[in-house]
């Protein structure tokens, strides 16, 4: 308990904005998707051979996984990319199932006696919607709304994925440094605003249905209208008032505690010696995700693998040499405007890793060597691994790798523990990172040269270092000062020891790069 | 001839399925004059109320009402100079006693005093104390209470034809009885058109100023009820015999 609220109490003004982008995400989402669910829904009671392909159609929306659905929006203009407006997106398209079911039952649980009373006493079907069907059918439609509104607040954390803020940040950032206290400082704010909101909009929907007269069920709708007004537009100025401050240059990164740190460090190199304003985009998806935010100017730079880039990105075989590689990668980038700059100096390879216990066991040294015993094994990989080019599929079929079950799919920082743990005995990790050593981990020799050369590199939208070319000078410096010692020493302060991503990449310009 | 408040002149009329409901119907009101129509389940006697106030249009004839074709009427204007009583009322559970008579008061845009001042006329009429009931809401009241301000609800805009369709069907025989003596009276001040439609027979001896007799899909009797009690007819004899034959 202490921890996390020291860790509030430290990152106050963060989890301030964190927690208003959030309401603000829900909000504006919740009222959009009830603005068009309600009518929706009118429309599909109304006329239930024009409805009901409405309905499956908000049926099938609603069984896709909201990841999956983030990343199909990604290439998609106007409404996909990364950014909150992507994520609004997608919640409103997971409000309106719910918005619509309950408007459409609400209108036809009504009574038609009810109905033709009104009818035969001359109401024109306008009139009839108005002041005998939507009351009658309010506080199934607001159930409906607090369903949404609810669903919202939870997958509104999985949007901090691509960049859309709110509370999930902490929960990817705490995910990505295996520190329950940072997933907690995010996940608990997250369930009090779910609850808040549940609450508040069960009290709206038991004062409209209770018996109040007219004038004072308009009350409670106004009122109930009135705060959501208020707060909206307290959150959508404080919303336009940081989008004004938003930085020149965005630097984005990748969902792991490396990407996290380098992105870190390229942010305050950039202010450090430009002083111009930098926004942290950090923690987004994976390569797809920072690549296509690139691409679409939603981040200026962040830093990419040259082995990656060579096979995930631009689908090239895989070459050994890394001068060939950094030369290819830097051609292909530029082509679609986005520049290479200097290579940082390590080569982040991925690292077949097993228990030190194993190792010294069974006098495993290569990769070849744990070939032989892998029929008796487990392994984990995370799913970029599993699915690249460059992963798991080419190296098994280059050492005939074979194991007792289909690998586990697990997250990367996860599989750390797992391995640690005993769950597998044999995962894909990062050369460069700090648990290997920190749990004693033994990393394989790739001896038959299977994984291409890994360097990090910044890349940067050329269309920007053109505007800004101080911002090029300030990254260029940084071309060959990271050693994997050093990148190793950063990962392990922030994964084994938990310090700080900031102070730690504070201190490591200060010693090295005054 | 004077003029009939309402009319059907060969009107035929057939269920969406096929089943044919009225049959070349002849029925001529006249103003002030309260109809009874009696006939069994399924006879049509809902049909031709609906056909009065333009839910439905006839498949052949015409309907008129105060002298003009449904069919050249604003179906809207029409019903709102018609008023409607169902079996099961129809109150608006979301308003108050007082705001389910004024519905088509506020419809046709009254000023707000006036609606007032009309709700409590009407409360008084019907023999409910306004103080008492003008703020109630519909699921307070009892079966006859409801009955009771559907009818002013029917008469809040004081429409010149009224239709009933079974209004007291679902009450028990006491209040039922008294409520037929309160309809009487409301009606001896009032001179309203009405058709009621009733399956039973002895409610129609006491509410109609005329009976008629609804038999496959034409008007089998339509007199006084002294003459009805002599009718030959055998559909008209079949029902008169089930009311004679309680115990």
């Amino acid at each position: 308990m202490m921890p996390l609220l020291s860790f509030w109490l430290s990152h106050r003004a963060e989890l301030v904005t964190l927690f208003a982008q959030h309401v603000l995400l829900v909000a504006l989402s919740t009222l959009v998707a009830a603005a068009v669910g309600v009518p929706l829904g009118i429309f599909a009671a109304r006329r239930p051979r024009f409805g009901a392909p409405v309905v499956a159609i908000a049926n099938i929306v609603q069984t896709v996984p909201s990841l999956a659905m983030f990343g199909f929006l990604l290439p998609v203009p106007l409404i996909g990319g990364v950014g909150a407006r992507a994520a609004g997106f997608v919640l409103i398209l997971y409000g309106l199932l719910p918005i619509i079911r309950t408007t459409i039952a609400g209108l036809n649980g009504i009574d038609p006696a009810i109905r033709e009373a009104g009818v035969a006493m001359g109401m024109t079907p306008r009139e009839l919607l108005w002041q005998v069907e939507l009351p009658l059918a309010l506080p199934s439609i607001v159930a409906g709304i607090r369903v949404a509104a609810v669903v919202g607040v939870g997958t509104a954390t999985i949007a901090a994925a691509i960049g859309a803020g709110g509370l999930g940040e902490y929960i990817y950032r705490g995910l990505s440094m295996v520190d329950t206290t940072v997933i907690l400082a995010g996940a608990i704010p997250a369930a009090i605003l779910a609850l808040v909101i549940d609450g508040a909009l069960w009290w709206t929907e038991r004062r409209l249905s209770a018996r109040k007269t007219r004038r004072s069920r308009r009350a409670t709708a106004a009122s109930a209208a009135a705060v959501i007004a208020i707060v909206a537009a307290v959150l959508i100025g404080s919303g336009v008032i940081t989008a004004r401050s938003r930085g020149a240059i965005v630097v984005g990164s990748k969902n792991f505690t490396e990407q996290v740190i380098l992105g870190e460090l390229l942010a305050q190199t950039i202010e450090r010696d430009t002083g111009l304003a930098v926004e942290r985009r950090l923690n987004l998806g994976g390569t797809l995700i920072c690549d296509r935010a690139l691409a679409a100017g939603d981040i200026d730079v962040y830093v990419e693998y040259t082995g990656t880039a060579l096979t995930a990105i631009f689908h090239q075989p895989i070459n050994a040499n890394a001068n060939t590689v950094y030369a290819t990668v830097r051609e292909l980038y530029a082509r679609s405007g986005r520049t290479v700059l200097p290579a940082l100096g390590y080569d982040n390879t991925f690292a077949i890793l097993v228990r030190g216990s194993d190792a010294r066991a069974l006098g495993l040294k290569t990769i070849e060597d744990a070939a032989r015993q892998a029929p008796r094994w487990r392994a984990g990989f995370g799913y970029e691994f599993l699915e690249r080019p460059d992963g798991y599929p080419g190296l098994a079929k280059a050492y005939g790798l074979q194991f007792r079950a289909p690998p586990s799919v697990m997250d990367l920082t996860l599989s750390y523990r797992a391995l640690a743990g005993g769950q597998v005995d044999l995962i894909a990790g990062d050369a460069t990172a700090g648990l290997i050593k920190g749990l004693d981990l033994f990393r394989l020799d790739d001896n038959r040269h299977y994984f291409p050369p890994y360097d990090a590199v910044p890349v940067a939208r050329a269309a920007t270092l053109l505007r800004y070319p101080q911002v090029r000078v300030a990254l260029e410096r940084l071309g060959g000062r990271i050693s994997a010692g050093d990148m190793q020493a950063m990962n392990d302060a922030a994964d084994a020891r938990h310090e700080d991503v900031a102070q730690i990449v504070r201190e490591f310009l200060r010693a090295r790069l005054r | 001839m004077p003029d009939a408040a309402i009319e059907f002149r060969a009107v035929s009329f057939a269920r969406p399925g096929g089943a044919a409901v009225l049959d070349r119907f002849d029925l001529r009101v006249p103003p002030g004059e309260v109809l009874a129509l009696v006939g069994r389940s399924g006879a049509g006697k809902t049909t031709l109320l609906k056909l009065v106030n333009r839910l439905l249009l006839p498949d052949a004839g015409a309907v008129f009402v105060e002298g003009r074709d449904t069919r050249d009427w604003a179906p809207i204007r029409l019903r709102r100079r018609v008023g409607y009583v169902l079996q099961e009322v129809g109150l608006f559970p979301h308003m108050t006693v007082e705001d389910n008579i004024g519905v088509v008061p506020r419809l046709e845009g009254w000023p707000r005093d006036r609606v007032a001042a009309r709700v409590g006329e009407l409360l008084e009429l019907i023999g409910l104390e306004p103080r008492d009931f003008a703020a109630r809401w519909p699921d307070e009241l009892s079966g006859g209470q409801r009955q009771r301000v559907g009818v002013a609800r029917a008469l809040a805009v004081d429409p010149p034809v009224l239709l009933m369709d079974e209004p007291f069907g679902a009450l028990d025989p006491l209040t039922r009885a008294e409520l037929h003596a309160e309809f009487r009276r409301i009606q001896d001040r009032l001179r309203k058109t009405v058709i009621i439609v009733t399956h039973d027979m002895g409610e129609a001896f006491a509410l109609g100023d005329r009976l008629g007799v609804i038999d496959e899909g034409k008007l089998a009797a339509c007199d006084r009820p002294s003459a009805i009690v002599g009718s030959t007819h055998p559909a008209v004899r079949r029902l008169l015999d089930a009311v004679t034959r309680l115990p």
